[in-house]
């Protein structure tokens, strides 16, 4: 458009002069810091912003034998339809479920101690518990397989104490929630432990003081308050543990196919996009469905803090 | 939160104690196996350094690390220092430009991993972009340089406004501030945010699994490997010891740093 109007005779187009002139008036330097973030705003538009435009476009799109592309709703049919779909859907959900449950359970009871501690011991745990994450996650996994096979340390020692035979724990529930409440229990321990520490030590002591017991100040003080940290603890361990690729691959023996799993195998082996931008779509959903549910206990909590 | 306890029960110690057994146990196997002569996960036959040496000559093995260590020094040098800038541009905008530009950041970080490999792989299938080093990098920057942002961001935010407003008055040129008065400034968050991107771009699997083509990191090549040796040991052991030794050196560093300050005041 320009290009023409800049050819056409009798000079530049007033229009023309009007933008060169906004883009070369004189900047504050405020302005200029604002210029600093465009390869940001780029990166963010071309990578980030774009690329969850097409998962949605190739979801709800088919590809024609003219080249031409319908709008469909048949991907996310075809998942429900899906051989096995029960199967996917059931053991993503199950094997997340139980491994959320299980990390809540050992780690709430983790921070709770913890907080009882002096500050610099506090945070020498809080570091001991999370710095297993800097090993790399197949690692960590391989470790658990090399331990939980016929031939690993577990059994044998298992064989020396009870005289019993081996058992292969790969490929069972027991040992793909093991790998995952490994893999992911730092990231329920420290927003749990974030948010204990924070609790005002008067209102526990006023429950106290004011001669409620124990148990019930814990479970009417500080459990309350403590929920927004376990809900940010479930939300960083519920979607990931059920979209893992490592954890089947390695502790699985191959019984165990996940959603992550699944789109993988469409997205990698089979080159169906369409069929598997539809299953990510719905994970973005279930993803979204879980956010704005703690927002809304956030948003209870704060409100209740602010009465 | 804490509560004054009437009576010391052992049961919680001996409850963390255990948590600590659990999360260092695996590691702890990797790194004695390291050093079996034989094969076997059982016995400890007697101390070899075999699988190290085995592992230096396994030229798949070397060209994955390589791999690695290229990627994640490339993209940390390109996240921290566009996300740097990024975060002092986000800084100066108005409230409702900004907490929607922080909101948009966190959605790679609050993504799971595999749709945001999803989409980028769609992306480059798309652009008709080969996969390889330049998509695996460009994947490793769009993933790392939002937690560069929400790691410089507050600091920036907790700057006294006033120094940033006196340099410019005195005449300073904006990259001039930038450069003499905010960097040293956030200096310390910038390096924390770079190992961060580091560790996260070292680690990373399945977003490169998705954007690399044929290109190999540890990771792809672990998750991609027929049988278990224990060269995996070897190099868990390597790995494990770099990392003991940067947090014991950033540790010893920022104990100085306390220490230091506490002398000055």
């Amino acid at each position: 458009m320009i290009g023409t109007v800049k050819k056409a005779p009798g000079g530049r187009s007033p229009l023309l002069k009007q933008i060169k002139a906004y883009i070369k008036r004189p900047k504050t330097a405020l302005e200029r810091f604002k210029l600093l973030g465009i390869p940001y705003y780029l990166i963010l538009l071309v990578l980030v912003i774009i690329p969850m435009i097409l998962i949605l476009f190739y979801a709800i799109t088919t590809p024609n034998k003219d080249d031409a592309i319908l709008l469909t709703l048949n991907n996310f049919i075809a998942f429900f339809q899906e051989e096995g779909f029960v199967g996917v859907l059931w053991d993503s959900i199950r094997i997340s479920g139980i491994t959320t449950i299980v990390t809540l359970l050992i780690a709430y009871p983790l921070a709770y101690i913890i907080c009882d501690y002096k500050l610099k011991k506090q945070a020498l745990i809080i570091l001991l518990v999370s710095a297993p994450m800097w090993v790399n996650m197949l690692l960590r996994t391989i470790a658990w397989k090399q331990i939980l096979s016929t031939a690993g340390p577990l059994n044998a020692a298992l064989g020396w104490l009870f005289g019993m035979e081996p058992i292969n724990f790969l490929g069972t529930d027991f040992a793909v929630v093991l790998g995952m409440v490994y893999i992911f229990l730092p990231f329920m321990v420290i927003p749990i432990y974030n948010n204990l520490s924070k609790i005002d030590n008067r209102l526990i002591e006023a429950s106290l003081d004011l001669g409620a017991s124990r148990k019930y100040t814990f479970f009417k003080v500080t459990l309350p308050l403590s929920l927004p940290g376990v809900l940010s603890g479930v939300t960083m361990v519920l979607l990931p543990s059920a979209t893992t690729l490592v954890v089947p691959r390695f502790l699985g023996e191959g019984r165990y196919f996940l959603i992550g799993n699944l789109i993988e195998q469409k997205f990698l082996k089979s080159g169906l996009w369409n069929y598997g931008a539809a299953i990510s779509i719905i994970l973005v959903v279930v993803l979204f469905i879980i956010l704005f549910l703690t927002k809304k206990v956030d948003r209870f909590h704060k409100d209740e803090e602010d009465d | 939160m804490k509560i004054k306890k009437t009576r010391k029960f052992n049961f919680s110690v001996i409850y963390v104690i255990l948590v600590l057994i659990f999360c260092y146990a695996p590691i702890l196997s990797l790194v004695i196996f390291s050093f079996n002569s034989d094969r076997s996960l059982t016995n400890f036959q007697s101390f070899s350094l075999i699988w190290y040496d085995k592992l230096f000559n396994d030229g798949q093995v070397m060209t994955a690390v390589l791999n690695t260590i290229f990627v994640a020094v490339v993209a940390t040098l390109v996240s921290t220092v566009l996300g740097t800038l990024a975060a002092i541009a986000i800084s100066r905008m108005k409230k409702v430009m900004r907490d929607g530009l922080l909101n948009l950041n966190n959605l790679p970080m609050i993504n799971p991993e595999i749709v945001t490999a999803v989409s980028l792989l769609l992306l480059f299938l798309s652009l008709g972009i080969g996969q390889g080093y330049l998509t695996m990098i460009l994947a490793h920057i769009t993933f790392t340089i939002p937690y560069v942002i929400v790691t410089v961001y507050p600091k920036l935010r907790e700057m006294d406004e006033n120094m940033v407003e006196a340099s410019l008055d005195l005449g300073a040129t904006p990259l001039g501030t930038i450069w003499h008065i905010i960097i040293p400034n956030i200096k310390t968050v910038i390096i924390s945010a770079a190992s961060l991107c580091f560790t996260l771009s070292f680690d990373d699997f399945v977003i490169s699994y998705f954007t690399a083509g044929t290109v190999n990191n540890i990771s792809i090549y672990l998750y991609t490997l027929r049988r278990l040796e224990p060269t995996i040991n070897a190099l868990s052991t390597i790995i494990i010891t770099g990392i003991i030794i940067v947090l014991v050196l950033s540790n010893t560093i920022k104990h100085k740093k306390v220490n230091d300050n506490e002398d000055e005041d």
